[in-house]
Protein backbone atom coordinates (compact mmCIF):
# COMPACT_ATOMS: atom_id res chain seq x y z
CA UNK A 1 0.00 0.00 0.00
CA UNK A 2 1.93 3.34 -0.87
CA UNK A 3 1.15 5.89 1.43
CA UNK A 4 1.84 8.95 -0.97
CA UNK A 5 -1.55 9.69 -2.42
CA UNK A 6 -2.82 10.05 -6.29
CA UNK A 7 1.01 9.06 -7.24
CA UNK A 8 1.23 6.43 -9.36
CA UNK A 9 -2.33 7.89 -11.02
CA UNK A 10 0.07 10.72 -12.34
CA UNK A 11 -0.49 10.52 -16.32
CA UNK A 12 -4.26 10.20 -15.72
CA UNK A 13 -4.00 13.85 -13.66
CA UNK A 14 -2.10 15.12 -16.76
CA UNK A 15 -4.85 13.67 -18.95
CA UNK A 16 -7.21 15.06 -16.89
CA UNK A 17 -5.99 18.84 -16.87
CA UNK A 18 -5.75 18.14 -20.73
CA UNK A 19 -9.42 17.30 -21.03
CA UNK A 20 -10.54 20.40 -18.74
CA UNK A 21 -8.04 22.58 -20.61
CA UNK A 22 -9.87 21.43 -23.77
CA UNK A 23 -13.26 22.04 -22.77
CA UNK A 24 -12.48 25.45 -21.27
CA UNK A 25 -11.15 26.53 -25.26
CA UNK A 26 -14.26 24.83 -26.81
CA UNK A 27 -16.44 27.29 -24.15
CA UNK A 28 -14.60 30.36 -25.26
CA UNK A 29 -15.46 29.11 -28.68
CA UNK A 30 -19.14 28.22 -28.66
CA UNK A 31 -20.25 30.66 -26.25
CA UNK A 32 -21.60 34.21 -26.84
CA UNK A 33 -22.13 35.56 -23.47
CA UNK A 34 -19.11 37.34 -22.29
CA UNK A 35 -19.54 36.39 -18.69
CA UNK A 36 -19.47 32.65 -19.29
CA UNK A 37 -16.20 33.05 -21.61
CA UNK A 38 -14.99 34.78 -18.38
CA UNK A 39 -15.88 31.29 -16.67
CA UNK A 40 -14.22 29.17 -19.31
CA UNK A 41 -11.19 31.23 -19.43
CA UNK A 42 -11.26 30.48 -15.38
CA UNK A 43 -11.75 26.38 -16.21
CA UNK A 44 -8.40 26.62 -18.60
CA UNK A 45 -6.54 28.37 -15.54
CA UNK A 46 -7.62 25.63 -13.21
CA UNK A 47 -6.92 22.94 -15.33
CA UNK A 48 -3.30 24.51 -15.76
CA UNK A 49 -3.12 25.02 -11.66
CA UNK A 50 -4.11 21.10 -11.35
CA UNK A 51 -0.85 20.61 -13.57
CA UNK A 52 1.49 22.84 -11.57
CA UNK A 53 0.19 20.90 -8.79
CA UNK A 54 0.74 17.54 -10.24
CA UNK A 55 4.04 18.34 -11.40
CA UNK A 56 5.10 19.69 -7.63
CA UNK A 57 4.69 16.58 -6.33
CA UNK A 58 6.68 14.51 -8.86
CA UNK A 59 9.10 16.24 -8.43
CA UNK A 60 9.15 16.84 -4.62
CA UNK A 61 9.27 20.70 -4.89
CA UNK A 62 7.29 23.48 -3.62
CA UNK A 63 7.66 25.83 -6.49
CA UNK A 64 5.12 24.47 -8.53
CA UNK A 65 2.70 25.42 -5.66
CA UNK A 66 3.89 28.79 -5.33
CA UNK A 67 3.38 29.34 -8.72
CA UNK A 68 -0.43 28.33 -8.29
CA UNK A 69 -0.43 31.33 -5.79
CA UNK A 70 0.46 33.57 -8.65
CA UNK A 71 -1.74 32.28 -11.20
CA UNK A 72 -4.87 32.54 -8.63
CA UNK A 73 -3.88 35.88 -7.80
CA UNK A 74 -3.52 36.95 -11.43
CA UNK A 75 -7.08 35.33 -12.16
CA UNK A 76 -8.57 37.54 -9.17
CA UNK A 77 -7.00 40.48 -10.73
CA UNK A 78 -8.38 39.51 -14.37
CA UNK A 79 -11.66 38.78 -13.10
CA UNK A 80 -12.35 42.10 -11.13
CA UNK A 81 -10.80 43.66 -13.87
CA UNK A 82 -13.10 41.82 -16.81
CA UNK A 83 -16.42 42.06 -14.90
CA UNK A 84 -15.97 45.91 -14.41
CA UNK A 85 -15.18 45.66 -18.01
CA UNK A 86 -19.01 43.94 -18.80
CA UNK A 87 -20.58 46.21 -16.59
CA UNK A 88 -19.24 49.01 -18.55
CA UNK A 89 -20.07 47.45 -21.54
CA UNK A 90 -23.52 46.33 -20.79
CA UNK A 91 -24.51 49.92 -19.74
CA UNK A 92 -23.49 51.64 -22.94
CA UNK A 93 -24.52 49.04 -25.38
CA UNK A 94 -27.57 47.12 -23.63
CA UNK A 95 -25.95 43.60 -24.30
CA UNK A 96 -23.19 41.46 -23.23
CA UNK A 97 -23.63 39.44 -26.15
CA UNK A 98 -20.04 39.17 -27.76
CA UNK A 99 -21.66 39.34 -31.45
CA UNK A 100 -23.22 42.61 -30.59
CA UNK A 101 -19.78 43.81 -29.99
CA UNK A 102 -18.16 44.73 -32.90
CA UNK A 103 -17.47 48.36 -32.70
CA UNK A 104 -14.60 50.28 -31.09
CA UNK A 105 -16.63 53.03 -30.56
CA UNK A 106 -18.56 53.72 -27.57
CA UNK B 1 -5.44 -2.32 -9.29
CA UNK B 2 -8.50 -1.38 -7.87
CA UNK B 3 -7.45 0.48 -4.51
CA UNK B 4 -9.10 2.94 -2.95
CA UNK B 5 -6.97 6.16 -4.86
CA UNK B 6 -7.71 4.59 -7.89
CA UNK B 7 -11.82 4.79 -7.10
CA UNK B 8 -11.35 8.40 -5.54
CA UNK B 9 -9.59 9.85 -8.55
CA UNK B 10 -12.13 8.02 -11.38
CA UNK B 11 -14.98 9.68 -9.13
CA UNK B 12 -13.80 12.88 -8.84
CA UNK B 13 -12.59 12.81 -12.44
CA UNK B 14 -15.95 11.94 -13.99
CA UNK B 15 -17.94 14.48 -11.40
CA UNK B 16 -15.23 17.41 -12.63
CA UNK B 17 -15.61 16.52 -16.06
CA UNK B 18 -19.35 16.16 -16.17
CA UNK B 19 -19.90 19.94 -14.54
CA UNK B 20 -17.35 21.11 -17.06
CA UNK B 21 -19.56 19.63 -20.29
CA UNK B 22 -22.49 21.02 -18.20
CA UNK B 23 -21.12 24.15 -17.37
CA UNK B 24 -20.55 24.99 -21.09
CA UNK B 25 -23.69 23.78 -22.58
CA UNK B 26 -26.16 24.91 -19.80
CA UNK B 27 -28.42 27.85 -21.55
CA UNK B 28 -28.46 29.53 -17.96
CA UNK B 29 -25.54 31.15 -16.57
CA UNK B 30 -26.18 30.68 -13.12
CA UNK B 31 -26.23 26.99 -14.04
CA UNK B 32 -22.99 27.60 -15.53
CA UNK B 33 -21.41 29.20 -12.51
CA UNK B 34 -22.68 26.63 -10.29
CA UNK B 35 -21.16 23.85 -12.50
CA UNK B 36 -18.00 25.59 -12.29
CA UNK B 37 -18.30 25.87 -8.65
CA UNK B 38 -18.40 21.71 -8.56
CA UNK B 39 -15.25 21.62 -11.17
CA UNK B 40 -13.23 23.76 -8.58
CA UNK B 41 -14.41 22.26 -5.49
CA UNK B 42 -13.16 18.49 -7.33
CA UNK B 43 -10.24 20.41 -8.11
CA UNK B 44 -9.31 21.40 -4.49
CA UNK B 45 -9.57 17.63 -3.06
CA UNK B 46 -7.16 16.57 -5.81
CA UNK B 47 -4.79 19.26 -4.56
CA UNK B 48 -5.30 17.45 -1.32
CA UNK B 49 -4.57 14.56 -2.33
CA UNK B 50 -1.13 15.54 -4.33
CA UNK B 51 -0.15 17.28 -1.14
CA UNK B 52 -1.04 20.21 -1.26
CA UNK B 53 -3.78 20.84 1.70
CA UNK B 54 -3.06 24.88 1.70
CA UNK B 55 -3.68 25.55 -1.96
CA UNK B 56 -6.61 23.24 -1.96
CA UNK B 57 -8.16 25.42 0.79
CA UNK B 58 -7.17 28.87 -0.85
CA UNK B 59 -8.76 27.15 -4.19
CA UNK B 60 -12.30 26.60 -2.28
CA UNK B 61 -12.01 30.01 -0.25
CA UNK B 62 -10.47 32.19 -2.95
CA UNK B 63 -12.12 30.54 -6.27
CA UNK B 64 -15.04 28.42 -5.62
CA UNK B 65 -15.86 31.27 -2.72
CA UNK B 66 -14.69 34.84 -3.86
CA UNK B 67 -14.67 34.75 -7.40
CA UNK B 68 -17.73 32.88 -8.38
CA UNK B 69 -19.28 34.99 -5.80
CA UNK B 70 -18.53 37.93 -8.05
CA UNK B 71 -19.37 36.00 -11.13
CA UNK B 72 -22.39 35.25 -9.46
CA UNK B 73 -23.27 38.91 -8.09
CA UNK B 74 -22.42 40.42 -12.24
CA UNK B 75 -24.84 37.62 -13.62
CA UNK B 76 -27.55 39.27 -11.57
CA UNK B 77 -26.80 42.42 -11.06
CA UNK B 78 -27.19 42.63 -15.07
CA UNK B 79 -29.77 40.15 -15.71
CA UNK B 80 -27.62 38.28 -17.82
CA UNK B 81 -28.90 34.86 -16.83
CA UNK B 82 -30.31 33.87 -21.19
CA UNK B 83 -27.85 36.47 -22.79
CA UNK B 84 -26.09 34.47 -26.00
CA UNK B 85 -27.37 31.21 -25.35
CA UNK B 86 -28.51 30.63 -29.03
CA UNK B 87 -25.40 30.57 -31.24
CA UNK B 88 -25.50 33.52 -33.74
CA UNK B 89 -24.08 31.99 -36.72
CA UNK B 90 -24.40 28.44 -37.30
CA UNK B 91 -20.95 27.58 -39.02
CA UNK B 92 -19.53 28.38 -35.69
CA UNK B 93 -19.83 25.49 -33.70
CA UNK B 94 -18.60 22.79 -35.89
CA UNK B 95 -15.54 25.06 -36.28
CA UNK B 96 -15.24 25.32 -32.69
CA UNK B 97 -15.76 21.77 -32.19
CA UNK B 98 -13.13 21.17 -34.90
CA UNK B 99 -10.64 23.16 -33.07
CA UNK B 100 -11.12 21.82 -29.56
CA UNK B 101 -11.03 18.27 -31.17
CA UNK B 102 -7.11 19.27 -32.12
CA UNK B 103 -6.26 20.75 -29.14
CA UNK B 104 -7.35 17.36 -27.13
CA UNK B 105 -5.39 15.51 -29.77
CA UNK B 106 -2.15 17.83 -29.44
CA UNK B 107 -2.52 17.54 -25.94
CA UNK B 108 -2.76 13.88 -25.86
CA UNK B 109 0.19 13.52 -28.53
CA UNK B 110 2.08 15.65 -26.02
CA UNK B 111 1.48 13.23 -23.43
CA UNK B 112 2.11 10.27 -25.15
CA UNK B 113 5.40 11.52 -27.09
CA UNK B 114 7.09 12.90 -24.16
CA UNK B 115 10.03 10.56 -21.52
CA UNK B 116 7.58 9.00 -18.63
CA UNK B 117 8.51 11.32 -15.40
CA UNK B 118 9.86 9.65 -12.93
CA UNK B 119 7.56 9.32 -10.12
CA UNK B 120 9.02 8.10 -6.84
CA UNK B 121 7.37 6.95 -4.13
CA UNK B 122 9.04 8.23 -0.93
CA UNK B 123 7.98 7.56 2.22
CA UNK B 124 5.95 10.13 3.70
CA UNK B 125 8.29 11.53 6.00
CA UNK B 126 10.21 12.63 2.72
CA UNK B 127 7.58 14.20 0.83
CA UNK B 128 7.83 18.28 0.53
CA UNK B 129 3.88 19.03 2.07
CA UNK B 130 2.36 21.99 0.87
CA UNK B 131 1.67 23.33 4.07
CA UNK B 132 1.38 26.96 5.29
CA UNK B 133 4.55 27.24 6.52
CA UNK B 134 6.52 25.52 3.80
CA UNK B 135 4.91 27.93 1.12
CA UNK B 136 4.77 31.19 3.57
CA UNK B 137 8.65 30.57 3.84
CA UNK B 138 9.24 29.86 0.36
CA UNK B 139 7.26 32.90 -0.62
CA UNK B 140 9.28 35.45 1.36
CA UNK B 141 12.40 33.84 0.87
CA UNK B 142 13.26 32.89 -3.13
CA UNK B 143 10.07 34.11 -4.47
CA UNK B 144 9.78 37.65 -2.43
CA UNK B 145 10.03 39.74 -5.86
CA UNK B 146 7.38 38.61 -7.75
CA UNK B 147 5.32 38.46 -4.26
CA UNK B 148 5.87 42.08 -4.48
CA UNK B 149 5.29 42.72 -7.91
CA UNK B 150 2.25 40.57 -7.47
CA UNK B 151 0.84 42.76 -4.74
CA UNK B 152 1.34 45.78 -7.23
CA UNK B 153 -0.86 43.97 -9.77
CA UNK B 154 -3.58 43.91 -7.82
CA UNK B 155 -3.37 47.47 -6.31
CA UNK B 156 -3.58 48.20 -9.94
CA UNK B 157 -6.37 46.20 -10.67
CA UNK B 158 -8.51 47.36 -8.05
CA UNK B 159 -7.77 51.02 -8.89
CA UNK B 160 -8.75 50.00 -12.27
CA UNK B 161 -12.12 48.41 -11.54
CA UNK B 162 -13.23 51.83 -9.62
CA UNK B 163 -11.99 53.84 -12.16
CA UNK B 164 -14.71 51.73 -15.11
CA UNK B 165 -17.41 51.08 -13.08
CA UNK B 166 -17.25 55.04 -11.77
CA UNK B 167 -16.19 56.78 -15.58
CA UNK B 168 -18.97 54.65 -16.89
CA UNK B 169 -21.67 56.20 -14.41
CA UNK B 170 -20.93 59.53 -14.26
CA UNK B 171 -20.87 59.31 -18.38
CA UNK B 172 -24.39 58.35 -18.35
CA UNK B 173 -25.77 61.12 -15.62
CA UNK B 174 -23.71 63.71 -17.59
Amino acid sequence: MSNASFVTLFPVIIGLSVVLFTLGVVGVLTRRNAIIIFMSVELMLNAANLAFIAFARSFNQIDGQVFVFFVMVVAAAEVAVGLALIVAVFRTRQSINVDDINQLKG
Amino acid sequence: MLNLETIVFAILALIAVAAAVLMITSRNAVHSALFLVVVMSSLAVFFLGLWAPFVAMVQVAVYAGAIMVLFLFVIMLLGAEKIGARMGRSWQLPVAIGMGVVVLGLGVFMLLNTAPIEVLDRPAADIVMGSAEAIGAALYSEWLFPFEAISILLLVAMIGAVVMTGHAGKKKSA
